[in-house]
């Protein structure tokens, strides 16, 4: 097969960075390509010089033999490139139709052709969802089936590359399944297909081909998959093994620091009860939607809870809001970082003292300035947060910093429980290491951890114990030793599955 | 080749010098330069006494945009400004002349306004409306509430001593003045020096993260809202004692003059930047071309069309620096 798209030695610059590095690669016609390496690895700048987003420093780029240059995102769609990001660009309240043929609505002597719209819209879905019309609206539809809208779009542009961007990343087990299916069939129609992921059983799932890029480099390309195993890709994406990764090592535990007893909230089928010890990191696993986050949002006072008590340190405590859990030594590192953790338009300063603050207020509400300095110069050297100064703008840092900024603002209170709720999802393996390390440390002072995660090599390399949730019930408390992946997977998919 | 890079760095120091006073102080700069023009071009300008009558001019804008200034930084905005400054100065005229006592009206006036800004922000925070369609309810009960009250008329006010909060001077300077300057004062503190300004810009910044990291929401979004009403309160009773009655008809438009200057100074209107010395700027800058346009007798039609221009042409500048910064 020859090669349809052809990257020749393409560099991409910012002042200060070389995001891609002299990087050639190519994607044949009717595969696959997997395309591998942590964050700021230069995979995402790649999809966006694809797609038009970013002009090239310099390099060429060639499809089907021929030169092309995209000055922007539409120029590359007309030439049959479309890039389907995580984030969906649909528009909630319009119908699929609509949002399928967005931007070139077929029209009759100048009104919209209805019939003609859902002529179409119908035969792009009998091959991409089933029991979804044309009518539909995009907000009554989960992420997953979004995506399959998105490839509808890409589809009736005629694209013939499509890549994604972390598809997986919000799809449940039965979403992936249909995703993966649909991308074989797009292969199979010669289409050449891009698959950017972070995890890496995907990559022998779907992919003919593989290429890992490490600090805008590429480092290896593989043709041939079965000469590349797991643990060969990781290495090649960090430079080091996988137990390095989790360096996980055995602790003593204490006694109970969190009991919670019958809590019920939204988004949980049955009132859950569960004790953590000081000094023990628990591990929540599920699939989207197991009630895993909505347990911590109602544990944190995020979500009132319906019924039910949590006791801290052996005392009856109140979490009736947020600020109530933290003064009571509970404190979340929220699932969405951008949504939900950081306040990405204020600076590392304002980030890390945001509730810590209170404590070093002078006559209740001014300012100090100098403690709050203090705290942030201390953290940004203990975590090893990079970044230029204290002044940067957290929107601007990598997701690793932004999540050492969060877990910043509550290392500086006294907090006897941490709550994280995907810790390291969109994190490199590195920074994650080094989260995990945080993690170990604050254990090891007699902190007790609950986390939640859907990486599941990540839930049974750092967890004492693992959690397992399945439609807002608590399945099952399985110790380390016990652990297994079968296990586990089959407490957490649904039965009738 | 080392000394070309060399020079090449200093170069680009000097660039990255440039590019941040530009980004921190390109309106003042602007201002700046406006400001020169016009004292070399439009006779008068120049002047002691034009330079008081500015000053006089943009008092009330400037007050109520310090308060205003929060609202924007927390993601919120009020409209009701405008109806409160009519409401507050009538309500101050009729407690004045019913009680004898310039106290309780000035008092009443400030409550008044209070009250309604804090009405504002319960419905905002807890009922969870959004603060446009809340302040313009707000806004065309109040109006109608200070006509009710009035009778429809301006009230007159026959207490003299009322009339040295608005028309006195220190040291040679209009009260209202030293009033305004000293709200810039109170209100950069409360900015920059407090939580409650920090709380205020977090939550414009981002609602939820604010929330989860253990700001109470409802409580700040109250007091941005009641201070705003109190503010507008006072300058509704300052107004009334510079005109020396409470009107009901005064201040149409007042409330998007206050947000066009603090926009024009850089006040993001999705929250979480709010510069509060560009929100002074940008209060002088409008303030500064309605006096130069009225010097050279620009008839008041075509006043409204520049102002317009220049508050698009600013909103235009900010949007190119945004994206230079990309």
């Amino acid at each position: 097969m020859k090669p349809y798209l052809e990257f020749k030695s393409v560099s991409k610059t910012f002042p200060g960075v070389v995001a891609l590095n002299n990087v050639s690669y190519q994607v044949k016609e009717g595969s696959v390509h997997g395309l591998i390496g942590e964050n700021g690895a230069g995979k995402s700048t790649l999809l966006k010089i694809l797609s038009g987003a970013y002009y090239p420093t310099s390099g060429e780029i060639l499809i089907d033999g021929q030169q092309r240059d995209f000055h922007s995102t539409k120029e590359a769609l007309d030439a049959g490139v479309a890039v389907i990001y995580q984030e969906l660009n649909l528009i909630p309240e319009m119908t699929v139709a609509e949002n399928l043929l967005l931007g070139h609505m077929p029209t009759r002597s100048g009104f919209l052709d209805k019939r003609e719209m859902d002529k179409i819209a119908e035969g792009e879905l009998k091959f991409l969802l089933d029991n979804i019309y044309p009518e539909t609206k995009i907000k009554e539809l989960s992420i997953g089936q979004r995506q399959m809208i998105e490839i509808g779009k890409a589809l009736l542009h005629d694209a013939k590359i499509i890549a994604f961007d972390e598809p997986t990343s919000s799809l449940s087990s039965r979403e992936i399944k249909q995703l993966f299916k649909i991308i074989k069939e797009l292969k199979e129609t010669g289409h050449s297909v891009i698959y950017v992921t972070h995890r890496m059983e995907e990559i022998f799932d779907v992919c003919d081909e593989v290429t890992v890029f490490r600090d805008g480099k590429k480092i290896e390309t593989y043709t041939d998959m079965s000469t590349v195993n797991h643990d060969l890709l990781v290495k090649k994406m960090v430079g080091r093994s996988i137990e390095d990764i989790y360096s996980y090592k055995p602790r003593t535990l204490g006694k109970t620091v969190l009991e919670i007893k019958d809590l019920m909230g939204p988004g949980l089928s049955e009132p859950i009860s569960l004790n953590v010890k000081s000094g023990e990191i628990v591990g929540f696993f599920g699939l989207v939607g197991a009630g895993r986050t909505e347990f911590l949002k109602v544990l944190y006072g995020a979500e009132k809870k319906e019924s039910g008590s949590v006791i801290v340190d052996g005392k009856y405590v109140n979490i009736g809001s947020p600020s109530k859990a933290i003064n009571e030594g509970i404190a979340l590192c929220p699932e969405d970082r951008k949504d939900e953790g950081i306040i990405s338009v204020r600076n590392i300063d304002e980030n890390i003292n945001i509730s810590v603050r209170r404590h070093f207020n002078k006559a209740g509400i001014f300012l100090n300035k100098k403690k709050e300095t203090e705290n942030t110069n201390n953290f940004i050297k203990k975590l090893d947060i990079k970044t230029p100064s204290k002044e940067q703008i957290v929107g601007n840092l990598s997701g690793g910093n932004q999540q050492k900024v969060i877990l910043a603002r509550w290392l500086g209170e006294n907090i006897k429980i941490l709550l994280m709720d995907e810790p390291t999802r969109g994190i490199d393996v590195g920074t994650k290491n080094e989260i995990y390390k945080i993690m170990y440390n604050l254990a090891g002072e007699g902190k007790g951890i609950i986390f939640v995660s859907s990486d599941l090599p990540e839930v049974m390399g750092v967890a004492d114990r693992v959690v397992i949730m399945r439609e807002g019930h608590f399945v099952e408390s399985v110790d380390r030793k016990d652990l297994s992946q079968e296990k586990i997977l089959s407490h957490a998919l649904p039965i009738n599955d | 080749m080392n000394g070309s890079k060399s020079i090449k760095n200093e170069k680009s120091i000097q660039n990255k010098f440039l590019k941040t006073l530009w980004e921190r102080s390109g309106m003042i700069i602007i201002y700046l330069g406006l400001f020169l023009v016009l004292s070399v071009f439009v006779p008068y300008f120049f002047t002691v006494r034009n330079m008081i009558g500015l000053a006089l001019s943009v008092s009330m804008v400037g007050m109520v945009a310090m308060t205003m200034l929060f609202a924007l930084a927390s993601g919120d905005f009020d409209l009701s400004v405008e109806a409160i400054v009519a409401f507050s100065g009538v309500t101050a005229a009729m407690v004045i002349n019913s009680t004898g006592s310039v106290f309780f009206g000035i008092i009443a006036g400030i409550i008044g306004g209070g009250v309604i800004g804090f009405l504002n922000g319960i419905i905002i925070a807890k009922a969870k409306i959004n603060a446009l369609i809340t302040t313009l309810a707000t806004m065309q009960i109040v109006h109608g509430m200070a006509f009710i009250v009035s009778g429809g008329s301006a009230v007159g006010i026959s207490d003299a001593r009322f009339f040295v909060l608005g028309n006195s001077r220190m040291l040679g300077i209009p009260n209202p003045i030293w009033i305004t300057i000293a709200m810039f004062i109170i209100f950069g503190i409360l900015l920059n020096r407090t939580t409650y300004g920090k709380n205020t810009l977090a939550i414009g910044g981002n609602i939820e993260a604010a929330r989860l990291a253990g700001i109470n929401v409802d409580r700040i979004k109250i007091i941005i809202f009641t201070l705003q009403g109190s503010m507008a309160g006072f300058a509704g009773v300052v107004l009334s004692s510079r005109m020396t009655s409470g009107q009901p008809n005064t201040s149409v438009g007042f409330s998007l003059d206050v947000i066009s200057a603090c926009v024009l100074g850089g006040v993001s209107l999705s929250g979480g930047i709010a510069p509060l010395g560009g929100a002074i700027v940008g209060v002088l800058i409008m303030g500064t071309i309605q006096n130069a346009m009225n010097l050279m007798n620009i008839p008041a039609f075509y006043q409204y069309v520049v102002r317009g221009l220049i508050l698009l042409i600013a909103v235009l500048i900010d949007q190119l620096k945004q994206t230079n910064k990309n």
